[in-house]
């Protein structure tokens, strides 16, 4: 059996590769074939480079999303999975995705983006949902048990999640058709952000969350076998729930600000993951850190262009592939 | 070297099943004895156990490791003296039996130190020790009850701690399974000199590897004391309402004891 590093040396490389193969790659192709040289031709003027505008405004921010989207949701999808020992367990599992998809539809309903904050408007309250609904269940799970009961953390978010649930289904009841449409296309997911400032504002708390994970790794291999094994290991079982708790929901709140609920991703990236290079959450993280960012801009390419010139929401490939795959998963553990 | 003074526990407010209470106890594990602890179900066998390793802290009295208050070492210092097997291990995610084991290394590795060559050593040791060796490469979950155990035993034993707690080890096993964690557990003790605590329901298990006992019930020590003494058909009477009879089987020199019949309590 080779040791840990050794077995690091190739997998990170290989997924890294990998993804940066997708994401050089993933900008070029599209509905309307350009030229990357004329892309990086400096000497045409902006306003006439027309493949350059394509490349800079339409494609690169949206795959940079993608590749952001993509990471934190399969590490996030990770990390829950192992907090709740739970392989089925998604990063929106606990509510988190239903608070931040219940503060961007409140968001649209009372048109904040148009009298306050302007385009920040429905990222802020999306996160800002998330946060609330972190704090919700967190101060449930914590009140019932003194720790923190994965049992009751389950619980409780499974129920805020529906609870949330109808509350969206409320208020796109009570919304006119017109933002009825904008709550339903946002609630599909969708990497099509034209811009790099939500991107760049995303940056900070999702690296935060990717910081908390890096000191997770090895505990999380023992949460896996139960918290009476953990703690008898040296795990500190009930700041280790804390923190993968924690950061999990700012890493899906994050990411929900920045592209929607797209769903899917956390649980077949990990899996696939899984399949290749075993459970050892040392090696399983990274690798599905790398592996989300190449499976959603891939995901994102099929949506940009296979019912070209119409794009889909990447949402509903996520939810094509994905649904299968959890029915797949069911099916095979039983 | 372990002692506990006058500890006593209450389960708070909260759902679910309320495990026995403790009040009042005092005993002490002296190094390299195999002590068991006995009591019928609910009378406070795993939280004893829980006490001892620091994973619960006791609402009145105090538990001591060489004269230092569990408390006041973390869960890293005390699993490193302390090793814990648990009654049952479910694994959530496929692991081979060398992953397992060498998670029992962890209070020995640094935050983002991984397992050297070193640590490689303990963990292939302890799989040697408890005749698992030649199922390294093995799933943990294709593992029978009996291999299963041991393996667990082997990671608590890479955690090179010098007391290792056991609830309960032979619960779901088969006899000849127990036979074998019961000849384990013997050797831990006489070769690798480890100081061990089994809780268990298996009365000849008791009598066959522990030097002493300490018998529960109600959350009370009823008896407590080198096992030839305290295995006596009044305590056993005392404690599961059995009569039974106690005797020494010559051939392996330890007491055996052959339960008759259940005896109604008067209230």
């Amino acid at each position: 059996m080779t040791s840990v590093r050794r077995r690091l040396t190739v997998v990170v490389p290989a997924f890294g590769l990998l993804t940066f193969a997708v994401l050089l790659v993933a900008p070029t192709l599209g509905s309307t074939p350009i030229s990357l040289r004329r892309v990086f031709d400096s000497s045409i003027a902006w306003d006439d480079n027309v493949d350059a505008q394509i490349f800079f405004v339409a494609r690169l921010p949206r795959v940079l999303a993608g590749a952001l989207v993509g990471s934190t949701l399969a590490a996030a999808g990770v990390v829950m999975q192992a907090l709740l020992r739970n392989p089925l367990a998604t990063p929106f599992t606990l509510g988190v995705s239903a608070a931040a998809a219940l503060g961007a539809m409140a968001a649209i309903a009372l048109h904040l983006d148009a009298t306050f904050l302007g385009a920040a408007a429905i990222p802020a309250a999306c996160f800002g949902g998330a946060m609330v609904g972190t704090t919700i269940v967190y101060f449930l799970a914590t009140r019932v048990s003194g720790g923190l009961s994965t049992n009751v953390l389950l619980l409780a978010g499974v129920t805020l999640n529906t609870f949330f649930s109808a509350l969206i289904t409320f208020v796109q009841y009570l919304v006119d058709p017109a933002d009825w449409y904008r709550t339903a296309r946002w609630l599909l997911g969708n990497l099509d952000v034209s811009s790099y400032t939500p991107i760049l504002a995303s940056v900070p708390l999702i690296g935060i969350a990717l910081l908390l994970f890096a000191l997770l790794p090895r505990t999380l291999n023992l949460l896996t076998l139960g918290d009476d094994v953990a703690s008898g290991r040296g795990v500190d079982v009930a700041t280790a729930q804390r923190i993968a708790f924690l950061s999990a929901s700012l890493a899906t709140g994050a990411a929900i600000s920045l592209a929607g609920p797209i769903g899917f991703i956390g649980i077949v990236v990990p899996h696939l993951v899984r399949l290749l290079v075993g459970s050892d959450h040392r090696i399983v993280l990274p690798a599905a850190t790398l592996f989300g960012a190449a499976f959603l801009v891939s995901c994102d390419l099929i949506a940009r262009t296979i019912m070209s010139p119409i794009e889909l929401p990447v949402g509903i490939v996520t939810a094509m592939i994905g649904g299968p795959f959890f029915l797949w998963l069911l099916v095979r553990k039983a | 070297m372990l002692r506990a003074d006058n500890v006593s526990f209450t389960y708070g407010q909260g759902p679910g099943i309320r495990p026995a209470t403790l009040s009042g106890i005092s005993l002490e594990i002296r190094r390299g004895q195999v002590v068991g602890i006995l009591g019928p179900n609910g009378s406070g066998k795993t939280t004893l156990l829980r006490m001892l390793c620091g994973m619960r802290r006791p609402d009145h009295g105090s538990v001591t490791l060489e004269g230092t208050s569990l408390d006041r070492l973390s869960r890293r210092a005390l699993a490193r003296r302390i090793a814990v097997v648990p009654q049952e291990t479910q694994l959530a995610f496929e692991y081979t039996v060398l992953e397992m084991v060498l998670m029992g290394r962890h209070p020995h590795l640094g935050l983002f130190q991984l397992e050297g060559p070193n640590d490689f050593d303990v963990a292939r040791d302890a799989l040697a020790a408890t005749g698992t060796a030649q199922l390294e490469h093995r799933r943990f979950s294709t593992l029978s009850g009996g291999e299963k155990q041991r393996v667990v035993i082997a990671a608590a034993l890479a955690q090179a701690a010098d007391i290792m707690l056991l609830d309960e080890p032979t619960a779901s096993l088969d006899l000849g399974y127990q036979l074998e964690v019961a000849a384990l557990v013997t050797s831990l003790n006489q070769e690798r000199s480890v100081t061990i605590v089994i809780s268990t329901h298996d009365l000849n298990l008791a009598a066959s590897t522990c030097h002493e006992l300490v018998m529960l019930r109600q959350g009370r020590v009823i008896a407590a004391g080198p096992t030839t003494e305290v295995l006596t058909p009044a305590n056993v009477r005392e404690l599961y309402d059995v009569d039974a009879d106690v005797h020494v089987h010559e051939p392996s020199g330890h007491l055996v004891v052959v339960p008759v019949t259940r005896v109604t309590r008067p209230r």
